[in-house]
């Protein structure tokens, strides 16, 4: 009696390969519908990763525990205003470690020169600053110098990015009549984006020149991470305590948040039509596999005269058909990261691919492969010897 | 009493539609015999190659080969034994283009369990029997017709089946070619394998020790 032998697995994968080879330019072909579908996915979640990464790592720097308290509008619908002591009752709230202000100065506008017409303001705003402000909102110097104990109290500016832009690089600004030296410029401030377009100076020196009110229009603070919440729930109330309805709280790191979420939508959507790809060259793949069968009768005959059973005929052509989208799976994946690597070093994100993509890219090829080589697999096995030895 | 290699009885095969290639033939091939089976086409010798070497079954009577009723073996076990006991060798060669000779020889064992070290092994003594020992790299497209054939023989005796089952072996090649290699076929067969020649050629009918003439699916002669 006798007993078919088992194809060893290294024998199983040579004999894919000598299938592919046999037809080299439709084999490259047909995995490159599969490459591109897998690039397509890897690029989308390694971009989306990347750039969430890259928030991750800007929320982390900037931390979440800044809270902002602004006048909002009284019951009439009129502007209200915070009491000018609402900075430092803020203070004394336990977890709270920093809290300071700035006040818009609303009748005052900064000029390049004083040729401009009045009107030409360029949507910049003046505010007076507490000298601790870039501290507590996070703020970096880009060049120059911030507001200290002496030039708060002269005629001295610093520029948000975008008024420095509008400004142009120019020595002084002109404000209320009068000239104010410019002694730095920040850079963007991300948790803080309305300091980008103001001009800041001291406010002593608003007081002293431009006949400021004193009143704080922005209350920042800073708080222990963990009692962010609690600190949120009385904010409101501390700094307004006659009209806590008028006092408008909020949490700038919650705009980075929402951005990340939207990220995430966005990215399933792409990854939807990225799967799209996918299907699609698993669909060339089973057509390839048809096709080669269809061609190859002959070799199929050969097979069996010479032994092959049903079974190994089937599992020929199923380890063709995984070998050639494997080989695009595979490609695919290093294309997608290449691509990920190419569009986060240009955004200066970190380059991120989650290794479930990789191992989920390859994944989904062998199942594609399996499922687009199992019909004309079973075709080929069917095939009865001597009708396949009749066909060539 | 000693089983012989191959043994018809009674074997009709009729195929769906109504043909009956063959009407109730015996045959009895013993060991060490060198046979043509001829007959002018149409005449069921095709269909007598098929049921010989097991890649058909016949309607009615039974096929026996090397003692085992090849009706009460399961597809999988038929293809076991196609593997360890029979060589097959087409009129087409069936050659794979891409592979060279070695590759081609060595493949034929696939189906025999052996590794892919004793599979080279044997396919270059095969190739050596068939007098092709310089030309194991060669691929198909760089030999002439008799070498291909010589290659295919190679590769249905690389596993020495005790039967090798040719279907009109010279039905491509030149005569120069087709004596050579049924000169090769009768080396092969005083080595000791049992070789059946399946062709239309009278003439090479003539120069084997055996003759079984087939017509219109009956034997009429058997010499």
């Amino acid at each position: 009696m006798y007993e078919p032998s088992r194809l060893r697995l290294s024998d199983l994968a040579r004999l894919g390969g000598y299938g592919l080879r046999s037809r080299p330019l439709r084999a490259v072909l047909s995995a490159l519908g599969i490459a591109i579908g897998i690039a397509a996915m890897t690029a989308v979640v390694g971009i989306s990763a990347s750039s969430r990464a890259h928030l991750d790592r800007e929320l982390a720097r900037l931390g979440t525990n800044l809270l902002t308290v602004s006048p909002g509008t009284t019951m009439l619908g009129e502007p209200a205003a915070l009491p000018d002591e609402s900075v430092s009752m803020i203070k004394r709230i336990g977890p709270v470690l920093s809290a300071t202000a700035t006040g818009v100065l609303a009748e005052v506008h900064a000029y390049r020169t004083d040729r401009i017409p009045a009107a030409q303001s360029g949507g910049l705003s003046v505010l007076a600053a507490r000298l601790d402000v870039r501290e507590t909102v996070g703020a970096e110097l880009d060049h120059g110098a911030w507001l200290n104990a002496a030039t708060d109290r002269y005629p001295a500016a610093v520029l948000g990015a975008t008024a420095a832009e509008r400004l142009g690089d120019v020595p002084a600004v002109h404000i209320g009549g009068r000239w104010w030296t410019v002694v730095g410029v920040l850079r963007k401030v991300p948790l803080a984006p309305e300091l980008d377009s103001a001009v800041l100076i001291g406010w002593p020196a608003a007081t002293a020149y431009l006949g400021f009110d004193g009143h704080p229009t922005t209350v920042y603070t800073r708080s222990v991470e963990s009692r962010v919440e609690a600190v949120r729930a009385v904010l409101a109330a501390t700094a307004n305590p006659a009209a806590p309805g008028e006092a408008m709280v909020s949490k700038p790191s919650e705009a980075l948040t929402a951005r990340r979420a939207a990220n995430a939508t966005f990215t399933a959507l792409l990854l939807g039509l990225g799967a799209v790809a996918l299907l699609v060259g698993g669909i060339g793949v089973a057509n390839t596999m048809v096709i080669s069968v269809l061609e190859r009768r002959g070799e199929i005959g050969l097979r069996r005269s010479l032994g092959a059973t049903r079974g190994q005929v089937r599992i020929q052509f199923v380890a063709e058909s995984l070998l050639l989208s494997l080989i695009g799976g595979a490609a695919g994946v290093l294309l997608g990261c290449l691509v990920t690597g190419t569009y986060a070093t240009t955004q200066r994100w970190p380059t991120v691919v989650p290794p479930w993509v990789l191992v989920g890219g390859v994944g989904a090829t062998v199942v594609i492969g399996a499922i687009a080589g199992l019909y004309p697999a079973i075709r080929a096995a069917r095939l009865a010897p001597t009708e396949a030895l009749a066909a060539s | 009493m000693n089983t012989p290699l191959v043994e018809l009885t009674g074997v009709t095969r009729t195929y769906p539609g109504g043909v009956t290639a063959l009407h109730s033939v015996d045959l009895v091939v013993e060991y060490g015999e060198l046979s043509a089976i001829v007959g002018p086409s149409g005449s069921g010798k095709s269909t007598m190659l098929h049921l010989i070497g097991t890649l058909d079954r016949p309607s009615r009577g039974t096929v026996r080969i090397d003692g085992h009723d090849v009706a009460s073996l399961s597809d999988r076990r038929v293809s076991a034994l196609r593997a360890r006991r029979i060589g097959f060798v087409f009129q087409q060669f069936h050659l794979a283009a891409g592979r060279d000779a070695l590759g081609n020889v060595a493949d034929g064992l696939l189906y025999t369990g052996a590794g892919r070290r004793e599979r080279r092994r044997r396919a270059e003594a095969a190739l050596a029997r068939v007098g092709l020992a310089d030309r194991l790299t060669h691929r198909p497209h760089q030999l002439s017709g008799g070498e291909r054939q010589r290659v295919a023989i190679a590769r249905a005796v690389a596993g020495d089946p005790p039967l090798l089952l040719a279907d009109e072996p010279t039905g491509n090649l030149d005569s120069v070619a087709g004596l050579g290699v049924l000169e090769l076929l009768r080396g092969l067969n005083s080595a000791g394998t049992t070789v059946l020649v399946i062709t239309h050629d009278h003439e090479i009918a003539q120069s084997l020790p055996r003759r079984v003439s087939l017509r219109d699916g009956r034997v009429a002669r058997d010499v």
